[in-house]
């Protein structure tokens, strides 16, 4: 699944250490667009580092990521962003204070300006166009009904349909989900994946997501990659990944269950 | 703000304009002092509503009135509304310089910074023989277009050019509130992280910020020059900036237009107290800013908010 010219994501060595810490090492995977990609592995193995080396939130001590061809590795996360690739955040990034309608219709303006200090200075925030655009994001991720709601008055299902929307506002062509259904009841998981999901299928998003439930991951993921220590040890379909004995072994297994807690529910 | 409230503000400077004739010497000195200085505050409105607050606004002030000053001394220039330019484009210049600096601190950080820059003013001007020391010196009067009024009329024309230069700036940074720049104010202080993820960098968007209000600060201080006909070092004073950031918090962040009437309640409560008890008239200024942040902690702007909401509620209820 390497080097082909459909890969919308090409990750070659990466490696991430924090001092003697190796966060993450050895990394080398390529998406093909379109794919959705679930990433597994128990807290510490990496997951959160490579989504954020990806993004720009942290530099990558070795190794390169190339997005659409181009290379993207250190670059400042907002740079990668206009570039497109955007980011939903495992507890979710909103601002507290504004409407749900004020909070998609800001991601919509700066979605719509170069980012240049004139550029900025020039774009109104409520234009006809973000302000459209913000109203249909808030009607695919079935969130109309709460438009006017001050965001830090909303259950926090709410939140990361907003968190994402938000991400998703941009026209992005890669989104990266770090644990999109964290803290979020059993119940209600997978209708927010469902939303979540089919909206960004409706757009054509090539999709990587970190996720803890193996049924979550099983049911959405077209290809799912392990990681432990800091590297991947599994990538294949959902079936040959979660039926690995390394990867049952070592992170959807019965040790993982009693050991981390939140891992799962497989 | 919205049409209606442009409507209101639009009228409102009609009338402070077309009052000049029939109002007092006194009043007309007042206000213009008042309607300079609201510049500054709405400069500071502008970092307030991101969460900054600038204990050393008196800076850009003081270059400001300095520029005026100076160039009026040295070129012989005279023209008020060339003066007036320059002011405010030296002081923008010297924000957009410190910006780099001050744009990558917050909170406490960034008041102390600022204070410790216009202090550094401050100690320069006091120790300069040749721009007067502490005493400063006399601006010489302006003209305005050739014409050269005298007096009264002079009083006037003063007055006049400041509404003029208030105009054109709320309009603008009524304006600036609309775009994505400005508007990046409450969410840069609710959450920095989401806005980088978004393509936006915040560092910019602050010293935007900081540079807008050093122009305004400049302007206000240029103004102020000419209304007093003279300039010193304690324009640069950390008490003027105070001075400023308590006509904010009278104020409230809430609109362009409560940076105008908290500056011309600030100016006439402060000579009405002169005038009344002399030795006592910083505890009044005291007890109106304790009073404020007791019952008005979002300023008078907020009292504007809930008489219109009250209106609306009347005219709701009356129509049921």
């Amino acid at each position: 699944m390497t080097g082909s010219v459909n890969d919308i994501l090409a990750v070659r060595d990466l490696k991430k250490t924090f001092g003697s810490l190796v966060a993450a090492r050895d990394i080398t995977v390529s998406v093909p667009v379109e794919q959705t990609v679930g990433v597994i592995g128990a807290n510490g193995a990496g997951k959160t580092t490579f989504v954020n080396m990806i993004t720009g939130h942290l530099t990558p001590s070795k190794g390169s990521i190339l997005f659409e061809g181009n290379d993207i590795t250190g670059k400042p996360s907002r740079e990668i962003t206009r570039l497109g690739i955007s980011r939903s955040f495992q507890v979710a990034q909103i601002f507290p204070t504004l409407t749900v309608f004020e909070n998609m219709c800001t991601a919509a303006a700066i979605a719509r300006t170069s980012g240049g200090v004139f550029a900025n200075l020039t774009t109104p925030v409520h234009s006809a166009a973000a302000t459209a655009e913000a109203d249909t994001t808030i009607e695919l991720f079935q969130i109309a009904r709460y438009r006017d709601m001050v965001a830090s008055q909303l259950p926090q299902g709410l939140r990361k349909l907003l968190d994402i929307g938000m991400a998703v506002v941009s026209w992005p062509r890669l989104l990266l989900l770090d644990e999109p259904t964290s803290g979020i009841s059993i119940e209600e998981k997978f209708d927010l994946m469902q939303v979540v999901m089919s909206a960004l299928k409706s757009r054509k998003i090539t999709v990587l997501f970190v996720e803890h439930d193996m049924e979550i991951v099983a049911r959405f993921a077209d290809r799912v990659l392990a990681f432990y220590d800091g590297t991947v040890i599994a990538d294949g379909t959902p079936t040959e990944t979660l039926n690995n004995p390394q990867v049952q072994e070592l992170i959807s297994g019965v040790k993982v269950k009693t050991a981390a807690g939140s891992a799962g529910h497989a | 703000m919205g049409g209606k409230g442009q409507l209101v503000g639009g009228l409102m400077f009609l009338i402070a304009a077309a009052s000049a004739p029939l109002l007092p010497d006194w009043v007309i000195s007042l206000a213009t002092i008042a309607f300079a200085n609201a510049l500054v505050v709405l400069g500071l409105v502008v970092l307030w509503r991101v969460g900054l607050v600038s204990f050393g606004q008196a800076l850009y002030y003081c270059i400001g009135a300095y520029t005026v000053a100076l160039t009026a001394r040295w070129t012989g220039f005279n023209d008020a509304f060339g003066l007036v330019l320059m002011g405010g484009l030296a002081a923008g210049l010297m924000a957009i310089l410190i910006g780099f600096l001050l744009a990558r601190y917050r909170e406490i950080f960034f008041a102390m910074l600022s204070l410790a820059l216009s202090m550094i003013l401050y100690g320069v001007l006091v120790k300069t023989e040749s721009l007067g020391s502490t005493d400063g010196f006399a601006v010489t009067t302006p003209t305005f277009l050739g014409f050269a009024p005298h007096a009264q009329a002079l009083g006037r024309a003063l007055y006049w050019l400041t509404l003029g230069v208030d105009a054109v700036a709320a309009v603008l940074i009524a304006g600036y509130f609309r775009s994505v720049s400005g508007s990046l104010a409450a969410p840069i202080r609710d959450n920095e992280i989401r806005v980088e993820f978004l393509g936006v960098s915040v560092t910019n968007i602050i010293h935007t910020k900081v540079a807008v209000a050093g122009v305004l600060g400049g302007f206000g201080g240029a103004l102020a020059a000419l209304a007093i006909g003279h300039v010193d070092p304690n324009m640069a004073y950390w008490t003027t900036s105070g001075g400023f950031v308590f006509v904010t918090i009278l104020a409230g962040a809430g609109s362009v237009a409560a940076a105008f009437v908290g500056s011309l309640v600030f100016e006439a409560v402060r000579s009405f107290a002169v005038d009344v008890m002399p030795g006592l008239w910083q505890m009044t200024l005291g007890s109106v800013l304790l009073l404020t942040i007791l019952f008005l902690p979002d300023g008078l702007g907020s009292l504007m908010v809930r008489l219109r909401r009250r209106g609306e509620t009347k005219a709701t209820r009356a129509g049921s």
